[in-house]
């Protein structure tokens, strides 16, 4: 790698430059990812020996949301708002929006939210939406929190020194702007009690079941899908070192996709109640949302055209790529698994857990990994402590992938397969019970991925602990690449 | 703004356009990529024609192949009753008690009843009916509350026990506790502990407890312990013990008696179905 192009510091000199915050959120997002990964490894052990459950508040029921949470909003959120305020500032060149007083409101507000919102499930305080799982009052704390990031972030792009508004910064618009239309809409409710806790949905029956999969299909979609191409419109070319692949198709498949993406949600509710018209077009959109979806993963992985010999010694690289191939799988599965003949299968079965986290492991956190590799010797201008430990979180971590989307393969088709078997008289074969009894060693297959997972967090951290502890560099706090001195 | 240059290892030009040193090629789109659209595009478009998939308020668009989801379930039901309806009048043709005595009959009865077994009462009686000590009995032994006879069975099925339906089985045993000194609960413990046990079948007579227990239990659970079936009162001179044989579980349940409840599945299963699940369960090992 040249030393020109990836020094540690910004190439010109940016107004107002607010690297503090990005350290900020680049810190919440490495103590949630820890946070959200032990709470995904914990609840996979209790499914597979459920006798660990410690009484109504360690039961799985009231964990589950504190692990999506910890992990989409806690993990997710923060890599989304550390690389994004990154991406702007140094895109735009200029300082963010608001000033720095604006900035750390955002980042405690966004994080007292989530320490609200997750203490609550464990007290059993829940709307039982699933992924909009907050109460009413922490509700009205995440849209004034959003509220000022889209600010934060708009106002930057407003006051952008660079005639053109780069792609990264479109998908990062869109993704903020439709999370507060869906956050607000789907949250919709009326508390019992200006001082209780509990509030009713303003939608109630399958009307209600319509706006919680729109909104939880869209999490998916603009949450994260169009945030995260967003990191991988600016991480993966950086790290590469080459130019986006292709102008027109980012600009052809960001429209395909912002307009089609939002009307998928009622593939999620096939075979219920839910009229066949609305399934229909749920299924429908789904079909059309395959390309558009593939047009990020070509845009992604054709960057690297000419210097693919990059992916054999560079593991920041690797992670960022491998993240857009499991991309590019998870956004053919997902239209596959919309197709109702298929979803008769795949419904309510372990198959939809593997699919999202074919997703949620290979490629929202993988791209995330690779942009804070990427981040953090940049933030504190030092360089990266062990590219070696790099190498081993992305073999420890792909392993871990390999075995928890394969069992939840496995288990999810046998389970559905259990399900509408026939014997030769037309009787159903399995009990229920016995496709439960069926899914034991796949759970703890999975429960393995988990520590896995959870074993290349802790490596990524001890790893950013070290460089950050390091004493930056005296000659040159700009001119070090990482990838060379390591 | 940089000028377009052209890139090196791929020959394109760049868009001129530059944001923190990355660059754009200026690409054109894929042909597969495009092609590939446009087609899932029209497949979209041609399900959307075929299947429902418009509405208003007032009125619903079928689609071309008239298709909805109800209707599709509706013919496979019809499929699946007509396959199985010669089966089905054979069952009920036929007294209950000789069903089993036509082989293939037999077999469909065994199908259908483990089937309806699995849905209805493995939840708590265990896949295989082996129950569960202290809280459901087991189905596969010779040992029965109230019958063990198929139209016993038919009976408790059909209406439970001690559950809110008016014909389902009542009964139930008084709290001892109440009634009885710790001393007489002890000594009808000791009498109890002896029924089981042939050898005493003489000495037991001599014990406190044996006219406690005449005057108490004998009523419902008879002279020796072989229970009253009337009234779901469980035998007590054999090795089976549903809340525990031990002289403190005995103890417990004379002091404090717990009593099950099952649900009434009369508005769940036909006739039929009562009919293949009571042989079924019969066909477990100890139907009489």
């Amino acid at each position: 790698m040249s030393t020109a192009s990836t020094s540690l510091a910004p190439a010109g000199s940016i107004p107002g430059l607010n690297e503090a915050i990005v350290r900020r959120f680049t810190l919440a997002t490495v103590i949630w990812a820890l946070f959200g990964f032990a709470a995904g490894t914990w609840v996979a052990t209790l499914l597979a020996f459920p006798h660990l459950n410690m009484g109504l508040e360690g039961s799985f029921g009231r964990l589950r949301p504190v692990h999506t949470t910890g992990v989409i909003l806690g993990f997710g959120g923060n890599a989304l708002i550390a690389t994004s305020f990154y991406v702007v500032q140094r895109t735009c060149m200029v300082g963010l929006w608001g000033g720095k007083r604006l900035a750390n409101l955002f980042f405690w507000g966004y994080q007292a939210f989530l320490v609200i919102a997750i203490s609550g499930y464990v007290m059993g305080i829940t709307q039982s939406k699933e992924y909009a799982e907050p109460e009413w009052y922490a509700d009205l704390l995440l849209l004034v929190v959003w509220v000022t990031y889209f600010a934060i972030f708009a106002g930057t792009i407003a006051r952008r020194r660079e005639p053109h508004i780069y792609v990264a910064n479109w998908f990062y618009l869109a993704f903020i702007i439709t999370v507060a239309v869906l956050h607000i809409v789907n949250n919709l409710a009326m508390p019992v009690a200006i001082t209780g806790t509990k509030s009713y949905s303003a939608f109630s029956g399958v009307q209600d079941a319509l706006i919680q999969w729109w909104y939880g299909h869209n999490m998916v979609g603009f949450f994260l899908t169009a945030g995260f191409i967003g990191i991988m419109y600016y991480f993966v070319p950086k790290q590469a070192e080459r130019p986006i692949y292709s102008y027109r198709l980012s600009i052809v498949h960001f429209w395909a996709l912002i307009f089609l993406y939002i009307w998928a949600g009622p593939h999620h509710l096939h075979f219920t109640s839910l009229p066949d018209w609305t399934q229909t077009l749920g299924m429908a959109f789904s079909i059309m949302l395959w390309m558009p979806s593939w047009g990020g993963m070509i845009n992604g992985i054709m960057t690297l055209s000419g210097a693919w010999g990059k992916l054999r010694t560079d593991p920041i690289l690797r992670f960022l790529v491998v993240a857009v191939a499991f991309y590019g799988m998870a956004t053919f599965e997902g239209p596959l698994m919309a197709l109702k003949s298929v979803n008769a299968l795949s419904h309510y079965t372990d198959w939809t857990v593997g699919h999202v986290h074919s997703g949620a492991l290979g490629w929202v956190a993988f791209v995330a990994f690779g942009a804070l590799y990427y981040m953090v010797p940049r933030l504190w201008r030092r360089p990266l402590w062990s590219i070696r430990l790099v190498e081993w979180h992305f073999w420890i971590a792909s392993i871990a992938i390999v075995l928890y989307i394969t069992a939840m393969w496995v288990s999810g088709i046998t389970q559905g397969l259990m399900w509408r078997a026939y014997d030769a008289m037309g009787f159903l074969q399995y009990s229920f019970a016995d496709s439960v009894a069926m899914l034991h060693p796949y759970y703890v297959i999975r429960a393995l991925g988990g520590v896995l997972y959870l074993t290349g967090g802790i490596l990524m951290t001890i790893n950013f602990v070290m460089t950050i502890r390091q004493p930056a560099s005296r000659e040159d706090k700009a001119a070090v690449s990482p990838a060379v001195t390591a | 703004m940089a000028q377009r240059e052209r890139d090196a290892l791929t020959g394109r030009l760049t868009t001129g356009h530059e944001w923190d040193g990355i660059k754009e090629l200026s690409t054109p789109i894929p042909t597969w990529w495009i092609t590939t659209f446009l087609i899932s595009i029209m497949v979209a478009l041609i399900y959307l024609w075929l299947m429902p998939s418009f509405a208003t308020t007032k009125s619903l668009e079928p689609g071309l192949l008239g298709w909805s989801s109800s209707g599709e379930l509706r013919e496979d039901q019809a499929i699946a009753a007509a396959a199985q309806a010669p089966w089905r009048q054979r069952l009920m043709a036929v007294p209950l008690e000789e069903v089993t005595k036509d082989e293939e009959l037999r077999r469909f009865v065994q199908a259908g009843g483990r089937a309806l077994f699995n849905e209805n009462c493995a939840p708590c009686h265990g896949v295989g009916g082996g129950g569960q000590q202290g809280q459901f009995p087991a189905l596969l032994d010779d040992d029965w509350l109230w019958g063990g006879k198929p139209a016993d069975i038919v009976q408790t099925v059909r209406h439970g026990i001690r559950n809110e339906d008016a014909d389902s089985r009542q009964s139930a045993m008084p709290v001892f506790g109440d009634s009885l000194s710790k001393e007489q609960i002890g000594n009808v413990a000791d009498y109890v502990l002896t029924l089981a046990d042939k050898s005493k079948a003489d000495s037991r007579a001599a014990l406190p407890g044996a006219a406690l227990f005449k005057d108490n239990c004998a009523g419902c659970h008879g002279e020796n312990g072989e229970g009253g079936r009337d009234f779901g009162a469980p035998r007590l001179n054999d090795a089976i013990w549903l809340y525990g044989g031990s002289r403190d579980a005995i103890i417990h349940q004379i002091t404090s008696p717990r009593m099950g409840s099952m649900p009434s599945f009369a508005s769940r299963l036909n006739e039929e179905s009562l009919r293949m699940l009571a042989l079924y369960v019969h066909g477990l090992g100890g139907g009489e």
